[in-house]
């Protein structure tokens, strides 16, 4: 064999990007067919952070499902613990007080800003855009220490309850609220400052990870993912639950199914959100405060006056605690829009305190299925950017 | 009634089982022998028009036989509904049914957890490995008889 034809041999490499990789939003790893920088085969490996959550919720009360609920994509803890929540009040048949649907609404747009504003910082981290990170996290922050205000925890408040909430909210998270509701416009512009025109953003998202609206709902892909492709769906519009149909909010459309369209689709929903949160915040201060849960004796505690003076109440709490919800026997699936796509809880019930099967569709795990199609035929550079735009959260992958 | 209940009524009458009505929700129960039939008609009828697969899930309903079954979700973005397909499987020994790869690429994913987590066969899936669980696995975790904390 002469030298020329050594030169022309080609063979494709495997390359493995993870499973700890800074770029792979968590323990993901890709096993990557290249030749060369082109990408010919893309197949995601999951399951590093499996911890079997269903598996647990069999055999569990459902009140101790709940901490894990949270723990699902843990950038939008309680946004998981809201699907749950309703999926189980369906499946009691409980309808909550309008106060407890308006906090719950402002709590997942706040989360949902908080999310996108994780996606926003790392993504562009991950693209060579190291400013905007500091500026996402800095209002995140705020929305942290709105979350440790209402129960002391910043990631997992577990603030939420089946049939209402743990507590009304605490003095000053109204003024507090009020505050960021109406600086954050200002500060999204400056996001947009930072990245939109920004010509090498431009450069390594427009084109990169195309999808139609045809093959984004073969794929299953929900959320800003489908949006992005302009896909006019949105379960808060579209099948509205806690009331959502009383609020006003645009749903933004991509139109070339590309990651930068994905980008903007996100940009936009982060200032809906605030919309959202802002026409909560009015709707509660005429909602009476105190009112936070469904007086249903099968799911919500009683009063402590209650407890402490009357013998049905002490016997209430105490069954309450000890054995459990007992829901009837059927089977419920519900869903909401979460930050990353549409979050489905299935619970199969036997009437007793544990779930028999509870199934949960998480988005992150359908979103990335599409990596091998998106990533075929890119470089691999792309992948970094195709991983960023999917806005995965591992634990809300492998579950 | 639910388009879809209607639909398969009139197409395949002899494959609907049940139709249950709860909480609002339609579950119909099928024979799975021709499942990707029925999921391909459910797509591309025009009254139905179910294009979006949500989610599917592997069932053990141990000590009923048949044990095991399969449940799809699925989304109509026309109709804004949905309806909920179950199917048992007749084999306790080796369930398996037919993979709805075909009809939506989404089941790829959704399908080999099934399997890895409950140990359902998917006839036809092109690709059928673990995915959560290491490739040397031995047992199907989710299933009722896996004790929660391992062996």
């Amino acid at each position: 064999m002469n030298s020329a034809e050594t030169m022309k041999r080609t063979e494709t490499m495997l390359l493995n990007l993870g499973p700890s990789h800074p770029s792979t939003h968590g323990v993901l790893r890709v096993l990557l067919e290249l030749d060369g920088e082109l990408i010919l085969r893309a197949d995601p490996d999951i399951g590093y952070l499996h911890r079997g959550i269903e598996k647990m919720c069999e055999y569990r009360t459902y009140h101790r499902c709940m901490p894990l609920m949270n723990r699902l994509d843990y950038l939008a803890g309680e946004v998981n613990l809201f699907g749950f929540c309703l999926a189980m009040e369906k499946l009691l048949g409980i309808e909550v007080p309008k106060r407890v649907q308006y906090i719950r609404v402002m709590i997942a747009e706040l989360t949902r800003i908080a999310s996108h504003l994780f996606w926003l910082g790392t993504h562009g981290h991950d693209l060579g855009a190291m400013t905007p990170l500091f500026y996402a996290f800095r209002e995140r922050e705020k929305i942290m220490d709105m979350c440790e205000m209402i129960s002391g925890a910043r990631m997992f408040p577990l603030y939420l309850r089946i049939g209402g909430l743990a507590a009304d909210l605490p003095e000053g998270f109204i003024p507090a609220a009020w505050e960021f509701v109406k600086s954050f416009p200002d500060k999204c512009q400056d996001y947009h400052n930072l990245l939109t025109k920004n010509q090498i953003w431009i450069e390594r998202t427009k084109g990169v990870g195309v999808m139609t609206a045809d093959e984004a709902l073969d794929w299953g892909w929900s959320g800003p993912m489908a949006r992005g492709s302009g896909v006019n769906w949105d379960l808060r519009r579209d099948n509205p639950y806690s009331s959502y149909e009383e609020f006003d909010f645009v749903v933004p459309l991509g139109k070339n199914g590309d990651t930068y369209d994905r980008y903007l689709v996100r940009m936009e929903e982060m200032i809906q959100a605030n919309r959202i949160v802002r026409q909560a915040l009015e709707k509660l201060a005429e909602t009476p405060p105190g009112d936070i849960k469904a007086e249903d004796p099968r799911v919500s505690l009683p009063s402590k006056d209650a407890v402490y003076n009357d013998i049905a109440g002490l016997i209430n709490h105490f069954k309450l605690i000890q054995e459990g919800i007992k829901p009837p026997v059927g089977e419920v699936y519900q869903c909401i829009e979460a930050p990353k796509g549409e979050m489905g809880f299935y619970i199969v019930s036997d009437g007793s305190p544990q779930a028999f099967r509870l199934k949960i569709r998480g988005p992150s795990f359908v979103n990335l299925s599409a990596m091998d199609k998106l990533a075929r035929g890119r470089l691999l550079a792309d992948s970094i950017a195709l991983i960023g735009t999917m806005d995965i959260v591992l634990a809300d992958v492998d579950r | 009634m639910n388009q879809a209940a209607e639909l398969l009524q009139e197409k395949f009458p002899e494959e609907v089982v049940e139709v249950v009505e709860f909480r609002g929700e339609t579950q119909i129960t099928v024979k799975p022998g021709r499942i990707v039939d029925i999921c391909k008609a459910l797509r591309d009828d025009n009254r139905t028009s179910f294009r979006y697969l949500s989610m599917i899930a592997g069932m053990d309903y141990l000590p009923q036989s048949p044990r095991f079954g399969v449940v799809y979700n699925l989304y109509s973005h026309k109709n804004k509904n949905r309806v909920t397909l179950k199917a048992l499987l007749a084999d306790d020994a080796a369930p398996a049914i037919d993979s709805v790869v075909p009809v939506w690429n989404t089941a790829n994913w959704h399908e080999r957890e099934a399997y890895d987590m409950m140990g359902i066969r998917f006839r036809g899936h092109p690709d059928l490995r673990r995915i959560l669980m290491p490739n040397d696995w031995v047992g199907h975790p989710q299933r009722k008889d896996y004790p929660l904390r391992g062996k």
